[in-house]
């Protein structure tokens, strides 16, 4: 009889084969995954011209933020909005439709490791033809970006940390369509908060104070802003260090409402027709 | 207390979902947003029964009798609303990882397999997500391959195989981790009957070779008689029935059939209530110059309409 693995051993073999597979998968589909990191990077272009005129109506800068910055901020934004991806809480009603969270329920592992292992593995083939695509953003918009070795690790761990925190987050959404039929609704409160006050729509610093101090309580700044500041504001030391902190507190509050939210949530699953 | 030796125990076994119900028309919707009219739905009502290790039971029953939800209450997916529940001594609804790794529940319309991806890949991943040892997960992966003889089908990719041929290689997949206890949901549903033949002698391997215990779910009755010496029976969410397979016939079937074949080569069948069956034996014999004869059970199809009309 042979022995089993660790548990640990067990995690990272599960997120490696899933992560394999995922990418696997997503050679299948080269053209759609081509044109989906294309259509991916419609929406920071189209801010990032809007506030590139605003800029040069304005001397050149918006709130002393020049137009390279902007640029590289955006450039950046596109990175880190492909890393924090994650299985939206849209997704679950077609998951309990078609029968795949019995499937995942039988699993002798939590669904949330499934879809984290998943979507972690959708990045690779992502992260590989958005480079040339970042190439070519970088010579039409040149972005300033000359980030220190500190802020390009912290940028590493925290795009992965962000990842992990929406991950989290959609999971406890999700949690809310075992609860009652239509949660679409709620889901829509949630993403327009998400992208008033996560830096997504806006860079931070452009909003009003009372807004940046409502993003402070919230965990929408780590998933987007932070990461993005991590690598183009030239924090320092110590404020990067910090976030990284905060980003373990929101993984803390959100591993504590996913085990919270899915022991109630699953007392409520019918599964029925499938 | 449960007999030491059941693999399976379920004790007075309910479950009761709450459905919103409301007419049609515009003015019943309208009506729902205040003043929404609920009614509780008696899916299983009170079913018990033990099974041993290595049995094969047939679980019987029509469209809605609660089969499929009694399933999946002994599987962990569902939380029953009332009764007791014990499967290789774990209470299932508390999904612990040790059970799940024990169990498998196969729905004949259920698909756990990457899309997209040949099958070993999905298998790949079973491996990971079971915590499998490689070589025996390796060894037992070629074994049911073999069993199922699907070596040409696993590396295609799913959405390229035919209903049956995924219902092969779901199988498959879903006893990698070999389970001790499977709980089949109509796992022949929709094949062909060469297929259907090919799955009830894979499960009847799986069983003899492991001591695996099975609770199969069929409305194709040629699964149950394979594969099953005992059936248990429900219908609106009630028990009917739980033994032998031909002590059905002798409880519910309702007729027997007498065929003779008479001296000069002509044959009689007829088919005559079950209590008068000497008699008539009697007089046929009596009257005509007999031959051969033979009495029959009526076939497991007319017995099973049969407990389902009364």
């Amino acid at each position: 009889m042979s022995s089993q693995p660790s548990a640990l051993r067990s995690y990272v073999d599960f997120y490696a084969t899933g992560m394999r597979t995922q990418i696997a998968t997503q050679f299948q589909y080269r053209a759609a995954t081509y044109m989906y990191t294309l259509g991916m990077v419609t929406e920071p272009v189209i801010y990032l011209v809007v506030w590139r005129t605003i800029a040069n109506q304005h001397g050149g800068t918006v709130d002393g933020t020049g137009a390279g910055q902007i640029a590289a901020y955006y450039i950046v934004w596109t990175l880190v909005r492909t890393f924090n991806i994650v299985f939206t809480p849209f997704g679950w009603e077609e998951r309990i439709r078609e029968g795949q969270l019995s499937s995942q329920l039988l699993r002798p592992l939590h669904p949330v490791h499934y879809d984290m292992a998943t979507f972690a593995g959708h990045k690779i083939p992502w992260l590989v033809m958005y480079a040339p695509i970042a190439v070519a953003l970088s010579l039409v918009f040149h972005p300033t970006l000359d980030p220190r070795p500190i802020e390009v690790v912290v940028f590493i761990v925290a795009i992965w940390g962000a990842y992990v925190i929406r991950s989290l987050n959609h999971f406890v959404l999700g949690m809310l369509t075992l609860l009652t039929t239509r949660a679409t609704s709620i889901f829509q409160i949630w993403f327009l908060g998400e992208l008033l006050v996560s830096g997504r729509l806006v860079p931070l610093t452009f909003m009003p104070p009372w807004a940046q101090s409502i993003a402070a309580w919230l965990p929408f700044k780590w998933t987007f802003y932070f990461p993005i500041e991590a690598l183009v504001g030239g924090m320092p030391t110590h404020a990067l260090l910090t976030g990284l902190l905060w980003q373990c507190f929101w993984t803390g509050v959100g591993c504590v409402l996913v085990w919270a939210s899915f022991k109630v949530a699953i007392r409520h699953y019918s599964a029925v027709g499938n | 207390m449960p007999p030491v030796t059941a693999v399976v125990h379920v004790a007075g076994l309910e479950k009761v979902f709450r459905v919103p119900e409301r007419e049609a028309g515009l003015r019943a919707s309208v009506r729902s947003l205040y003043a929404r009219r609920w009614r509780d739905v008696r899916a299983v009502d009170g079913v018990s029964f033990d099974l041993e290790p290595g049995e094969v039971v047939g679980f019987l029953g029509p469209n809605g009798a609660g089969k499929t939800t009694t399933l999946k209450m002994l599987s962990g997916l569902l939380h029953p609303t009332g009764g007791e529940v014990t499967v290789l001594g774990h209470v299932p609804w508390r999904r612990e990882r040790d059970y799940l790794r024990r169990i498998t529940l196969v729905m004949g319309n259920r698909n756990q397999l990457q899309w997209d991806l040949p099958a070993l890949d999905s298998f790949e991943l079973n491996r990971a997500i079971y915590r499998l040892p490689r070589q025996q997960f390796t060894e037992t992966r070629d074994e049911l391959i073999e069993l199922l003889d699907i070596e040409d089908l696993v590396r295609k990719p799913v959405r390229q195989l035919s209903l049956g041929e995924r219902m092969k290689v779901e199988v498959v997949g879903s006893l990698l981790h070999l389970p001790q206890v499977l709980f089949l949901d109509e796992p022949t549903i929709g094949l062909d009957v060469t297929m259907q033949k090919r799955i009830r002698n894979f499960v009847a391997a799986y069983n003899e070779r492991y001591g695996a215990t099975v609770l199969l779910t069929s409305h194709y009755m040629a699964d149950v008689e394979a594969l099953c010496k005992r059936v248990v029976v429900i219908h609106h969410g009630q028990m009917l029935f739980d033994g032998k397979l031909e002590a059905l016939a002798d409880r519910f079937g309702a007729y027997k059939t007498i065929e003779a074949v008479l001296a000069d080569g002509e044959t009689i069948s007829m088919q005559v209530p079950r209590n008068e069956t000497s008699s008539a034996t009697a007089r046929l014999l009596a009257e005509n110059d007999v031959s051969d004869l033979t009495v029959e059970d009526p076939p497991i199809e007319d017995v099973i309409e049969q407990v389902f009309a009364s």
